[in-house]
């Protein structure tokens, strides 16, 4: 048991298997593969965001406008869907990256060359991509009737016995793992978080690898601009709202430190399919909506207390061991 | 207890003793930190607590402040027993200690700082600003400094800051000062300034217990010593009666020789030119040659532009002016990656803060500057960085259960030896060391000493920012002083001694 304490991902897969198991037992079928593909595909699109909000955090920072990038990116490529339908899918998601990645690399620059704190930056840009969504549709909505079928179809094509949108939340969870163990732009990412000092003196640029951070994380929130607007075939301004939080969320009880450098992609989407389930389960088992926020957010507050918990046992052992040397040198 | 003896007289019983410690043990889980210690310390005298790292000094420190309890044995004060529950009954009996890293708060003002958790208050309970601003100024006048009392903490020097952290301990009433490595940070004429204080508080009559690795400095300030090794009070008596060798053959339980065991190597072709180096605040005009092979001692008080000077030479700040050469190359070093890319590389002063991202396991923090190296075409290979770890780890005697585990697991001693490896491995030709032995023990520093001479004897040129002045002598070939930004002179090994370099140091002709 102490192993199984000490690596979190196990402990959070065993969890999330007992959750299952304790759900069905109230709402038949819950554990049925095909019940468990669909809540995969409905936590696709946070598994992604929080991908590159872990990435952000990583580095010692936090993207809080990821939701508000994600609601401007599905404003523009709905508007520029509805009126020209011609252009292929490919060229509007094309678009919508390098929307979400432009919208990122203004955060990362912020924080890199202006030095502002990137949790003022993000609130500030947040209110702003929200606002300028706003102003693009001039408050109106963009239905589905108005869009393409082929950019309403695309994500729920099935592909091996999964949708699209699923397939491609799992390329995403496997570049994100190649990104922050192959290259040197993850160690990077790692090492400017856990001690940026000691990163610039090996001769880490630390205010690039965060705005490189911001810009993946910008990238990421754009792609899945579309993805929300073809999955729900709706985009108003306020899609997505307080959906940031959801990936820090997703992240913290992942157990990726908010203070930077430690934390594991598959933490990162255990932590996202743990509040997928949850979220799914809650209606499933009867739960009146009007209690289902609340006991979300007593899930997650319960999860970040554990954590809290784990991380201050780890502190002892350390304690531990330096007192040892020091009394025994 | 058992194999405590004295090695000179005991104490002149002159006074009573105010503070004494019997047979006191502290036991931590599979460890005993202390075993059977016993300590008097009296009215009016400086006892030194000396011994290796480890041997368990800061264990008594905390017995004393209250922070543990100790399971066996007793603390009398005046000659009646005393248990200390909690840091507050220890201030309450009168015990005070300044540590060896002052806990103090940047953001806070300097009369804050010294009075935070005992304000004085008004008559309806809130903080009086007056007095605190009125008492604080006293505190440190009577340490001869003139700090303003409202300014704040973040605008001090770190000499500065040091006589806030004594004002603070002097603000509760107290008849015991611990002093624990209070001169760690300072240079000589602050330490000539601390012991004046020092010497202050004994005619005052308190009982100070003075925590040191400097033998020159225990000889200077206290009347009796207790020798501490490995958690047991190993021998103790009257300094003046006392010699060196002896009390160093009690630390360390053999003879040491060779502190300093400065091989001759033959001093090759120059490797570093630095013509007329200057930066907008911190220094001024700086030029000096570095040759293969070589030590170049850098010695100055605190905050005359050491640590600044080898901050620009490795791209951290810009130089305003002034031409680098390496190997005749004109370099111009915009960043730390290019001076580590030129072969040049510097192990700050601070390993802990500067040196090592401690969740990161041993093997990436050492490959972390040398990734250029172990990388292929672009992607991280995790092979070519365990091998390269493991070769430095082989030949620092690195200790650890698994080259993949993180930093943070590891000791202190092992984990400056990943920080050197780390700077090792990207093969430089000139290594910049700042303070290389600051706080650690004698038995560690002729290690490192070893070391740094092996690494002159492979060809390395070595630039050595020290304070300590047996170490500048002991291990220089030359040394350049350094006063307020500018260069006070290099001076050969030939014309190196104590008396040259402090008067360089301060300017006092």
């Amino acid at each position: 048991m102490t192993n199984l304490l000490k690596n979190r991902e196990l402990l959070l897969i065993v969890i999330i298997g007992l959750m299952v198991i304790g759900f069905s037992t109230r709402a038949q079928g819950f554990a049925a593969p095909g019940n468990l593909a669909n809540i995969f595909n409905d936590t696709s699109i946070l598994i992604i965001l929080a991908l590159g909000q872990m990435t952000v955090i990583l580095t010692k920072s936090i993207d809080l406008s990821v939701a508000a990038n994600l609601a401007f990116t599905g404003m523009a490529v709905a508007l520029t869907n509805a009126p020209y339908p011609d252009p292929p899918l490919a060229a509007l998601i094309v678009m919508a990256i390098g929307i979400g990645a432009f919208l990122g690399a203004i955060n990362g620059f912020l924080v890199w060359a202006l030095q502002i704190p990137p949790i003022v930056v993000t609130l500030g840009t947040l209110t702003i991509y929200r606002g300028m969504a706003f102003v693009l549709s001039g408050g109106g909505w963009v239905n589905a009737h108005q869009m393409t079928a082929q950019f309403l179809n695309i994500p729920r094509t099935q592909l091996l016995g999964l949708p699209v949108l699923s397939w491609i939340a799992i390329a995403i969870v496997l570049g994100a793992w190649f990104v922050l163990t192959r290259l040197p732009f993850g160690r990077a990412a790692y090492a400017s978080g856990g001690n940026p000092t000691a990163a610039v003196y090996a001769g880490i640029d630390i205010g690039w690898t965060r705005f490189i951070a911001f810009v993946l994380s910008g990238a990421l929130a754009g792609l899945c601009g579309y993805l929300w607007v073809s999955r729900y075939a709706v985009a108003y301004v306020d899609i997505a709202v307080g959906f940031e939080l959801d990936t820090v969320a997703a992240c913290v009880i992942g157990g990726i430190s908010i203070a930077g450098g430690i934390g594991s992609v598959a933490g990162a989407v255990l932590g996202a399919l743990f509040l997928g389930v949850i979220k799914n389960a809650l209606p499933v088992i009867g739960i009146s909506p009007f209690a289902q926020l609340a006991i979300s957010g007593i899930v997650i507050v319960l999860a970040v207390v554990f954590n809290a918990r784990a991380e201050r046992k780890a502190g002892r052992i350390i304690l531990r061991d330096r007192a040892a040397p020091e009394a025994s040198a | 207890m058992t194999d405590q003896r004295p090695v000179a007289q005991a104490p002149a019983t002159e006074a009573a003793p105010i503070l004494e410690m019997r047979g006191i043990s502290q036991i931590f889980p599979g460890v005993k930190a202390l075993d059977g210690v016993s300590i008097k310390l009296y009215p009016g005298q400086v006892t030194a607590l000396i011994g290796e790292n480890g041997a368990g000094k800061s264990t008594l420190v905390k017995i004393l402040t209250g922070i543990y309890r100790p399971n066996e044995g007793e603390i009398l004060i005046d000659g009646e027993p005393i248990a200390f529950h909690g840091a507050q009954a220890a201030i309450d009996a009168g015990v005070t200690a300044i540590h060896q890293e002052t806990v103090l708060f940047d953001e806070l003002s300097v009369g804050e700082n010294i009075f935070l958790g005992h304000a004085p208050r008004t008559r309806f309970g809130t903080i009086d600003w007056r007095q605190i601003n009125l008492r604080a100024g006293e505190l440190l006048r009577a340490l001869e400094s003139e700090i303003d009392p409202t300014i704040r903490l973040k605008d001090l020097s770190i000499a500065q800051r040091h006589l806030v952290a004594i004002a603070r301990a002097l603000s509760v009433d107290a008849r015991i000062v611990i002093m624990d490595e209070p001169t760690a940070a300072l240079s000589r004429k602050e330490i000539d300034d601390l012991f004046r204080i020092v010497n202050n508080l004994k005619r005052q009559g308190k009982a100070i217990l003075f925590i040191s690795h400097k033998f020159d400095e225990v000889y200077e300030i206290a009347e009796n010593f207790v020798v501490f090794r490995d958690g047991r009070a190993v021998g103790n008596g009257r300094l003046k009666e006392t010699a060196q060798d002896e009390i160093v053959r009690l630390m360390v339980g053999r003879d040491v020789k060779d502190v300093f065991p400065k091989v001759k190597v033959e001093i090759g072709a120059p490797v570093l030119a630095v013509e007329s180096y200057s930066h907008p605040t911190e220094f001024r005009d700086i030029s000096f040659e570095l040759r293969r092979g070589e030590i170049l001692g850098v010695y100055g008080l605190i905050g005359a532009g050491r640590s600044e000077l080898c901050q620009a030479l490795f791209g951290i700040t810009r130089p305003s002016s002034g031409r680098l050469t390496l190997e005749g190359t004109p370099l111009d070093i915009r960043s730390s990656s290019d001076a580590i890319r030129a072969g040049i590389v510097y192990v700050p002063e601070e390993r802990g803060r500067h040196g090592l991202a401690l969740p990161m396991p041993i093997f990436q923090n050492m490959s972390l500057p040398s990734l250029s190296r172990t990388s292929r075409s672009g992607f991280l290979k995790a092979a070519n960085e365990l091998a390269l770890a493991r070769k430095y780890a082989e030949r620092l005697d690195l200790r650890a259960a698994a080259l993949s585990v993180p930093v943070g697991t590891l000791s202190g001693g092992n984990q400056q030896k990943v920080v050197i490896g780390k700077w090792l491995a990207t093969q430089p030709k000139v290594i910049i060391l700042d303070e290389p032995t600051k706080g650690i023990d004698i038995g560690s520093k002729a290690a490192v000493h070893g070391f740094i001479s092996e690494l002159a004897a492979e060809g390395l040129s070595i630039i050595m920012v020290s304070s300590e002045l047996p170490e500048i002598l002991g291990m220089s070939d030359r040394v350049m002083v350094m006063r307020e930004g500018l260069a006070a002179g290099i001076f050969d090994r030939e014309r190196l001694n104590a008396e040259v370099l402090v008067r360089a140091a301060t300017g006092n002709a």
